[in-house]
């Protein structure tokens, strides 16, 4: 009872920035804390989050929280894969209620095209060993009896690609468990601090300037997402990245109707409902490139629309909040990860609008490379190098649908 | 709400009336290295402030044109047909 009535900090303020640190990580959204925390594990404490807005204030805190590991590339799908299976124990490991509930993820098949997709997809899944098959309409009905599956739909449901791992987490509680942990284990977080340049000597970076004065870095680690490509530009490595902004809405609280996750790529739609109830939809990103974190509209017409030829029993729900976070876009719907042309300068971008998902992984591959200096296998195929030798990633099949 | 761009030949619109064409690249020299090339292909400045950029008049008139938009801010400083904007000198980025 009295631990109920404690007020707790999740992490504590750390007033002046040190003169030095081993590892700046700039960004402290969800991969920035998780590469903090995994650091920690290894012994490497003299690490520092800076992030200029407050903790989660980017994509980590306006996600829609899908975790899947269903990816059409075998890069991809190991990678995705490795990750949930990390959020899987990341609750006990955290000591952190994560609300995860894994009931499952179904990508709707509208076509006779797209259902020919979806069995390759499951296919290629299958293989490496995740769960992921392809069933009927009568299968998806029993998923989401809620569901308008039959009848005369603009676009008829043909059948889905089944994913059962998958499903929705806390996206907060991610954050404040992953700084928690951080802290804890020695990491130090400074919200409000801005990274506004990188010094580098003879190739290496040697510290970043900050709204709060110069600090010594052995190693830059750049996790800003959205913003990737100004810190980048602060050392003169270039991205193949575009940032655009991705939306998402959610009604008032309703009665339990949905326990897995729908996703329509034809429709443009993907929807779930969240523990306290309300039905979450998502879109796709906006085609224009924008750092202004404003939505759009049309987002809102479009996106409800569409939820209500699946749902149209939600004709009469209030719509209570919508937003719009920003996305790293790469070419090829991979991330970038891993080294760069400037000793030092660690990137991690590209995530995109499907990044939440591979925060574990992210963390434990991140930390790996900074401890030993290898860069660990599950990410080599995702190096920047890649644009340069024409050895892209490509899941434009499986992740230009936005989650 | 969104933003409205002014097409050059119809005027002003709102932005879902058009097509993104990306950011304005500067053309390698002729016979580029590989690097040079794929520079070119796939690095974006993304720049965060005032961006040059192509627009496709997709629902109207269906022309090509070039503006100058924030990207902060989505305020749209101009737009031109690529020709005029040759004349300005604006058009290389
Ligand atoms: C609406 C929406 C829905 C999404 N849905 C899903 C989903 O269902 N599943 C999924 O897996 N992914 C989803 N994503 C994508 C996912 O949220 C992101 O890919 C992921 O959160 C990015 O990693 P991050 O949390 O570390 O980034 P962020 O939380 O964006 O962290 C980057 C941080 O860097 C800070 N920063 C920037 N510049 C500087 C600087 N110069 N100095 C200091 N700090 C700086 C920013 O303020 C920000 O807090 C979605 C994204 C959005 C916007
Ligand atoms: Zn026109």
């Amino acid at each position: 009872m009295r631990d109920l009535l404690r007020r707790h900090r999740m992490w504590r303020p750390r007033g002046e920035l040190r003169s030095s640190y081993d590892v700046v990580i700039v960004g402290g959204g969800a991969h920035g804390l998780a590469t903090a925390y995994e650091l920690s594990k290894r012994g490497i404490t003299n690490v520092a989050v800076l992030e200029r807005n407050y903790i989660g204030s980017g994509a980590a805190g306006r996600n829609t929280t899908i975790l899947r590991s269903n990816y059409r590339t075998p890069e991809g799908a190991r990678f995705y894969d490795a990750s949930v299976k990390l959020y899987e124990q990341l609750a006990s490991e955290l000591d952190f209620n994560l609300l995860f509930s894994q009931n499952g993820h179904l990508t709707l098949a509208h076509t006779d095209r797209s259902v020919f997709v979806m069995r390759e997809r499951a296919e290629v899944n299958r293989l490496l060993g995740i769960d992921s098959r392809f069933i009927g309409p009568d299968e998806v009905q029993a998923l989401a009896p809620e569901m308008q599956v039959r009848g005369d739909a603009t676009y008829p449901i043909m059948g889905a690609l089944y994913h059962p791992p998958g499903g929705i987490i806390r996206h907060d509680a991610v954050v404040w468990g992953y700084a928690r942990a951080a802290d804890r284990g020695g990491a130090e977080i400074h919200p409000y601090t801005e990274v506004t340049g990188i010094e580098t000597s003879g190739g290496r970076v040697s510290a970043v300037q900050t709204n709060r004065g110069r600090v010594a870095a052995g190693t830059v680690v750049n996790a800003t997402a959205g913003w990737s490509t100004l810190v980048a530009d602060m050392v003169g490595v270039r991205l193949p990245i575009t940032t655009h902004i991705l939306q998402a809405f959610v009604t008032e609280p309703l009665k339990p109707l949905l326990d897995v996750v729908i996703v329509s790529s034809q429709m443009h739609v993907y929807i779930s409902q969240t523990d306290r109830g309300e039905i979450l939809v998502g879109a796709e990103i906006e085609p224009w490139t924008t750092y202004r974190m404003n939505g759009t509209l049309n987002f809102l017409q479009e996106a409800t629309r569409h939820t209500l030829e699946l749902f149209p029993q939600l004709e009469h729900a209030n719509v209570l909040r919508s937003w719009a976070g920003l996305c790293d876009v790469s070419p090829d719907y991979s991330p970038i990860l891993g080294l760069t042309d400037v000793d030092g300068f660690v990137v991690s971008a590209g995530w995109g609008t499907y990044g939440f998902k591979a925060t574990p992984i992210v963390g434990t591959t991140l930390a790996e490379l900074i401890a030993t200096g290898r860069t660990p296998q599950l990410i080599e195929p995702f190096a920047l190098e890649r644009f340069y030798t024409d050895s892209l990633v490509s899941e434009a099949a499986a992740a230009a649908v936005s989650h | 709400m969104s933003f409205v761009l002014q097409c050059p030949n119809c005027g002003p619109r709102e932005v879902t009336d058009f097509a993104f064409g990306g950011e304005l690249t500067a053309r390698p020299r002729s016979r580029p290295s590989e690097r040079e090339l794929h520079t070119y292909v796939y690095m974006r400045r993304n720049a965060a402030g005032a961006q040059l950029e192509w627009w496709h008049h997709r629902s109207g008139c269906r022309a090509w044109f070039i503006a100058q938009r924030d990207t902060t801010s989505n305020l749209v400083s101009w737009t031109a047909l690529p020709e005029d904007v040759a004349d300005r000198g604006e058009g290389a980025a």
